[in-house]
């Protein structure tokens, strides 16, 4: 091997010490002859050096416990969702969460006496639903849960697209029925509306309507009008909105739920 | 892959000495570290059992870094072709003085170089585990390697090494 073979990727393997076998002793005589060469190459062997002194020392620092927690079973948050069954899953439920988070933090900001009003119009119109359909006695539903498969043939009929109605029995809620509602003044589709109630009567409503905008997909997101908080998201071209005069947490719990049965 | 978080700890430390020389911040390398820890979690199934943990997870720590810095600098700069970026940013004594301590050298680099110097002389992994962990052939690695050294010297106060022909210096 003549000098001319000794290239510069050789010259950095040497001072890595990751030089081949082979390349060696014809590497070390060429260095021997260059003086000068072999100097660049002591000083990169330095640099080298200079940078284990400067930074070494992180590696006998105590590793802080959230860092260590995040490899640990069981200790860290991020544990639990690889052991779900389905990445969509885990991705609903950082959606839910961050959804919760979102909306607690708007309720921060919002003074009393404006909250609710920067809420977009589906929230607000599904809250106005709710306000009006369910304290109704008598009438609180056009279609009811013992017609459902009348009253899903005709919503997804008037709608335009097949719906299905998510079962929320395991939630404490069991279906009343549905009704079909006007859409917003500028948007002349009408919306669904499916009714529940609890043991005791309370009740949450659910809409549904045919988004006009159908490339997107929202997170989970939250309104408060008055006392009725609404959840309400878009997924697969429908936009949905869960209305309650219950705890947030609670309403959580069954949005989560509905979003689940929608999405097996 | 029950035990993947126990060969994964003992990595940490490795990870933080990287991430500190590589953001020069305390804090913002601890950040670096736990989303690196958080995604080498979140894919741990995709990591084969008996290859090198180490280098797999130097990657994700790449991966993330290259996004968080995507993220901070899309509004502000555009990048620069650093392959054509030969000339050591040196000359006025007070530019010389200013870089004088390492760190503060390391924070010249561009990204990639500090990247490529630091995986192969810091962490010691070889050539090819470092191309591994970059995503680029080993030819770049060396190449960006050199260009590491030779920018670091200069910045640290010493002549470029006009006899390789590589670097020129500005007249």
């Amino acid at each position: 091997m003549n000098q001319r073979d000794i290239s510069e990727a050789d010259l950095q393997a040497h001072v890595d010490g990751q030089l081949p076998e082979s390349a060696r002793a014809a590497t070390e005589a060429y260095l021997r002859e260059q003086p000068q060469e072999a100097e660049r190459l002591a000083g990169y062997q330095r640099q080298n050096q200079s940078l284990r002194d400067a930074y070494d020392g992180a590696l006998d620092e105590t590793v802080p416990a959230h860092l260590t927690a995040a490899m640990q079973r069981g200790g860290s948050k991020f544990q639990r969702w690889p052991h779900l069954p389905h990445l969509r899953y885990a991705a609903v439920l950082a959606w839910i969460v961050f959804g919760g988070l979102i909306g607690w933090q708007l309720r921060a900001l919002q003074s009393p006496g404006e909250s609710g009003r920067g809420a977009p119009a589906f929230a607000r119109q599904a809250a106005i639903a709710h306000v009006v359909y369910s304290p109704e006695v008598r009438h609180p539903v056009e279609v009811g849960a013992d017609q459902e498969a009348h009253l899903v043939a005709w919503l997804s009929k008037r709608i335009g697209t097949q719906l299905r109605v998510p079962q929320l029995n395991e939630q404490g809620y069991a279906l009343v029925g549905g009704r079909l509602l006007p859409g917003s003044p500028d948007e002349r589709a009408p919306i669904a509306q499916f009714m529940y109630q609890d043991a005791k009567g309370l009740r949450l409503t659910l809409v549904v309507r045919a988004d006009a905008d159908r490339s997107r997909e929202t997170a989970f997101r939250f309104a408060q009008e008055k006392n009725i908080g609404v959840f309400y998201w878009v997924d697969q071209k429908l936009g949905y909105a869960l209305s309650g005069e219950i705890e947030k947490t609670e309403l959580l719990r069954i949005a989560h739920a509905v979003y689940r049965q929608l999405n097996p | 892959m029950e035990d993947f978080g126990t060969q994964a700890v003992p990595v940490i430390p490795r990870l933080r000495r990287y991430a500190r020389a590589l953001t020069g911040d305390r804090l913002m390398a601890d950040d670096l570290v736990q989303d690196t820890l958080e995604r080498a979690w979140m894919k741990r199934h995709l990591w084969r059992e008996g290859s090198d943990l180490r280098a797999w997870m130097f990657t994700i720590m790449h991966n993330v870094y290259v996004n968080q810095v995507r993220a901070r600098i899309a509004d502000a700069t555009i990048p620069l072709d650093t392959e054509a970026f030969n000339v050591p940013a040196c000359g006025s004594p007070v530019e010389l003085l200013e870089v004088a301590d390492l760190d503060a050298a390391l924070r010249r680099l561009p990204d990639e170089q500090r990247e490529v110097l630091l995986l192969v002389a810091l962490e010691q992994l070889s050539y090819s585990e470092a191309a591994g962990a970059l995503g680029i052939p080993v030819g770049t690695v060396m190449s960006r390697l050199f260009r590491a050294r030779e920018r670091l010297r200069v910045l640290l106060g010493g002549a470029p090494a006009a006899a390789t022909g590589v670097l020129k210096v500005i007249k």
